[in-house]
């Protein structure tokens, strides 16, 4: 969203001039030219297919470019650890490329390397997916790697030293960013220590350092099924093609365990009273802020109405909050909101950075902004915002990443078959009176969590003056736990 | 290296073909058209041939500055209308800065063409009429922030800045940093908005490119209908090309509020496109390119004493350079990591890598040629890279003879580029360290 990025990697400058001097007829500037009514999408269909072992495949032909998309998508993420194995999903996940069937770590990462392919595997909060991309000559040469990855993972013991040491050289590292420290202080007031969401994807030292190698298996077995997995193939390529290859190297696949006990999350209270947390960041010259609660999980029936809202508040460079931080006072290089909805209720937060000397100033906005979301929306603005959003879509579906991860969303949250063809009336459905009943529902600026990380010496008398509610100071350690 | 028993891929050796048609118009603003049907969408994508090497010391910032008062609205566009109008039309739009250009591309569904056409001709052809010393004050603390946020406020942020403070000499174009000094930014001035865009911003020293589910006719008409009024203007001399020579070693330690130490190295090399550009991208491969490159290897997978190690062929119009950098472990110090880089260069200096080496690169470069044309739009899609060849080569569609230079290499390229662009007695040795606690 934020406008202007800058750095190296320069262009040469090659300026050839026509020296011809026209006085052409003006066009008319007067009023803005008339937009058409919007094109068509033509979705790509879904082709549905299954393995002879039951696991899905779904298809999708794009074939602009001679490349391949393919994803195994589990439907089990962090969400799903058991007992406080906070980081055993992800963990899991960047194991499966540190050994698998007879090959080590080094050969794996040459083998895909050398075909030109890139294969990852990563966790997130409801699904953990190996993801192979790769020109579609190779496809056939790339599949067994990943098949052996996914299916054939031998957790070797000195490779989980290795990973270990990277994610607490990580999480050190995090508490050095300003930017970090804020968004991990926020879940963790929200959420707590006990809940799953107050602690990051990747674990706490504390959880990292007691991770063996069991674990991982136990996590594998449990989730690495494939009653609970599904294939996608996005790219140049045809059903009849690609079937043959997926069954050869993904149909023999049968699951090692019996299935994991569903966890249950500890129930966990929205916030009654406004509350203040501040980390000190001694010299920063700018504070970061998060302002926000417990939002909705991806299955709410409001969905459509929160998109529409939080495009008006922080989701797009016209929104409220960016109009005003950014704008009209300066104070930010830009600000924003955003809903993560996940499979519970995950967070809604306004975010910015903002210069040291304008931190209250820009407290006080927000609060202006969240406060005024609540009030009747001017018709021009939501028929803005709900084109914006609904207009747009055709750019989720153009190239085979996008699309997979369209597919992804909609396994992983079980989105109904029509979901794609009826987004765009759904949201053009969206009324003021229906965005208005949601500002009021899930935006409650007197609730909220108020997190920022800066130089309290500076900040602190002015963000006292406002009185917005309790303060508590947290330590580092507080936000993060031990050290490493 | 492992002996790996696979196959050699057939290198997939297809023709990069992404077709355009060409044309100038009278005000000398050249125009690309490329039309790709696959979603309804076009993209309106503006170089101009200017960034902060064309900025003079008082005022560096000064082209990125400038870039944010192009989104304020222009003659027959109020403030705020630019970015509403396009959101109205489920349009996205941003801009970017560099040393030697700068870009601008509106994204919009096809049906909204004209509208982005529209506003990219009024900010062209009439900027001034609505720009106020108001305007520039209210983006001067943008970018302050901007420069807050991703410098002083970012681990390792001051890095960039002092790395090409060491590669380049006071007064090379070179040496400022893109997004500028915090004085020069509070100096700018309204007149020096006036200035520059009477120097820089004439169509004669830029280059549009409309891209996507167009119709090449009706595009080229209504490129044509919004573009030809605007003023004609020469473009700025061209720029000579400055000296940069490092004779020795430039050691610095700098302290930030970090926990580990980081190491920069960093040599000035050919200019992108120039003999020795392409072969440095295969070497930043072979040293650091994934986990088997020779420093990963060593220093993050075997010794365990790295976090990370980058290497990369930073490509400019003037002059390049190549950089490694590495972060060190807890307990463990830049000079241990520098230690091994240099035996790693070395050996590279002295023996030739091996076949999969240089293949294993190449045949990722060849992939990323396919990734990057997968999307139309944006930062990096066709339409930006057809703009750069352009503006480069003068031949937008140069993605075939780009891949050819890579095509071209063989091994012993490769140890002699090592040779010659790496000195270990002519570079940079810049480490941020833990800063003291008072």
């Amino acid at each position: 969203m934020l406008r202007a990025k800058c750095w190296v990697l320069g262009a040469l400058l090659v300026a050839a001039f026509a020296g011809v001097t026209l006085v052409a007829q003006q066009p008319d500037r007067s009023h803005p030219p008339p937009v058409g009514p919007p094109p068509p999408l033509n979705l790509p269909a879904i082709q549905k297919q299954k393995l002879s072992n039951g696991l899905p495949v779904w298809v999708v032909e794009l074939h602009e470019v001679p490349v391949a998309q393919v994803n195994l998508v589990i439907f089990s993420g962090s969400a799903a650890e058991p007992g406080r194995k906070f980081g055993v999903a992800s963990l899991t996940a960047a194991m499966l490329e540190q050994g698998a069937g007879s090959r080590s770590a080094l050969e794996i990462a040459d083998a895909v390397d050398y075909l030109g392919a890139d294969l990852s595997a990563s966790g997130s909060w409801d699904l953990s997916a190996l993801r192979l991309h790769v020109p579609v000559a190779r496809l056939a040469d790339a599949l067994p790697i990943m098949a052996d990855v996914a299916l054939r993972p031998t957790f070797p013991k000195e490779e989980l030293e290795r990973q270990r040491q990277q994610r607490l050289t990580s999480l050190l590292q995090g508490r050095d960013d300003p930017a970090t420290i804020a968004a991990v202080a926020f879940a963790r007031v929200l959420f707590g220590v006990e809940h799953r969401y107050g602690t990051p994807i990747s674990g706490s030292a504390e959880t990292l350092k007691a991770f063996t190698t069991d674990d991982l298996r136990a996590f594998y077995a449990s989730a690495y099924r494939p009653e609970n997995a599904a294939l996608l193939v996005v790219g140049d390529v045809k059903p009849g093609m690609a079937l043959p290859m997926l069954e050869k190297n993904f149909g023999a696949w049968k699951a090692s365990a019996a299935p994991a006990a569903p966890v249950k999350f500890p129930a966990v209270e929205q916030p009654t009273t406004r509350s203040v947390y501040l980390v000190d960041k001694p010299g920063a010259p700018q504070s970061q802020i998060r302002i926000g609660w417990i939002g909705v999980p991806r299955s709410t029936p409001d969905y459509f109405p929160i998109l529409v809202l939080n495009t008006i508040l922080g989701g797009s460079f016209s929104s409220r909050l960016n109009m005003n931080l950014r704008e009209q006072h300066g104070y930010s290089y830009g600000a924003s909101s955003s809903f993560d909805m996940r499979a519970a209720a995950g967070p809604f937060v306004a975010a910015a950075g903002v210069q040291t000397d304008k931190t209250a100033e820009s407290l006080k906005e927000f609060f202006n902004e969240l406060t005024g979301i609540l009030q009747t929306m001017p018709a021009d603005e939501l028929s803005r915002a709900k084109n914006y959003v609904a207009l747009r879509y055709p750019s989720s579906f153009e190239t085979t990443g996008d699309i997979s991860r369209r597919l992804e969303d909609a396994l992983v949250y079980h989105l109904p078959d029509d979901y794609f063809s009826k987004y765009v009336q759904n949201i053009q459905a969206v009324t003021a009176a229906d965005v208005q009943r949601v500002a009021q529902k899930y935006i409650a600026p007197g609730k909220f969590a108020v997190v920022v990380v800066g130089d309290l010496k500076t900040i602190e008398p002015g963000i006292q003056a406002l009185n917005l509610g309790p303060t508590k100071k947290l330590s580092v350690d507080e936000v993060f736990g031990p050290k490493p | 290296m492992l002996a790996l028993v696979l196959a050699t891929p057939a290198r997939a050796q297809t023709k990069l073909d992404v077709a355009y048609t060409q044309f100038k118009l009278a005000n000398g603003l050249t125009v690309i058209l490329h039309e790709d049907h696959s979603v309804p969408l076009v993209t309106v994508n503006m170089w101009y041939h200017v960034g902060s090497a064309r900025e003079r010391p008082g005022r560096t910032g000064f082209a990125h500055l400038f870039e944010h008062l192009m989104f304020m609205g222009s003659g027959h566009v109020k403030p705020g209308e630019f970015d509403s109008w396009l959101e109205a039309a489920g349009g996205d739009n941003n801009g970017s800065t560099q040393t030697d250009r700068t870009n601008y591309w509106i994204n919009v569904p096809s049906n909204a063409l004209e509208l982005a056409l529209f506003l990219e001709s009024d900010r062209m052809g009439h900027l001034l009429d609505s720009m106020t010393p108001k305007t520039v004050d209210a983006q001067r603390d943008v970018v302050k922030n901007e420069r807050r946020q991703s410098v002083e406020n970012q681990p390792y942020g001051i890095a960039q800045v002092v790395l090409n403070e060491m590669l380049y000499p006071e007064g090379h174009p070179y040496h400022w940093p893109v997004i500028g000094y915090m004085p020069d930014l509070t100096a700018a001035s309204y007149e020096d908005v006036v200035a520059f865009f009477e120097k820089f911003y004439a169509p004669s020293n830029a280059s549009l490119v409309v891209a996507g589910d167009i119709d090449s006719a009706a595009a080229r008409r209504l490129v044509e209908k919004w573009f030809s009024d605007v003023k004609a203007a020469p473009p700025p001399e061209p720029m000579g090309i400055p000296a940069a020579v490092l004779t020795g070693v430039k050691t610095r330690t700098v302290g930030d509020k970090v926990q580990l130490p980081r190491l920069y190295l960093a040599w000035l090399t050919p200019r992108h496109f120039a003999p020795g550009d392409a072969t440095l991208d295969v070497v930043a491969d072979v040293l650091a390119g994934g986990k088997n490159a020779r420093l990963y290897k060593r220093l993050v997978y075997d010794m365990q004493i790295a976090q990370d190690v980058s290497a990369f062929q930073a490509s400019a119009g003037l002059s390049s350079s190549f950089v490694v950098i590495a972060t060190a472990r807890p307990g463990h110090t830049a000079a241990e990591l520098q230690k091994v880089i240099d035996e790693e260069i070395k050996k590279l200096q002295s023996e030739l890598p091996t076949a999969h080496e240089l293949e294993r690169s190449l045949n990722q470069i060849e992939s990323s040629f396919y990734n990057r044309i997968e999307r139309v739009g944006g930062f990096g899609g066709k339409g930006d890279q057809l703009n750069a060849y352009y503006t480069e080569t003068g031949d937008p569609d140069w993605f075939n003879e780009d891949l050819a230079r890579y095509r071209a290499l063989s091994v012993s390229d490769i140890r002699a580029a090592a040779e010659e662009f790496l000195p270990l007695d002519k570079r940079v040795e810049l480490t941020i360290e833990p800063e003291k606690k008072p």
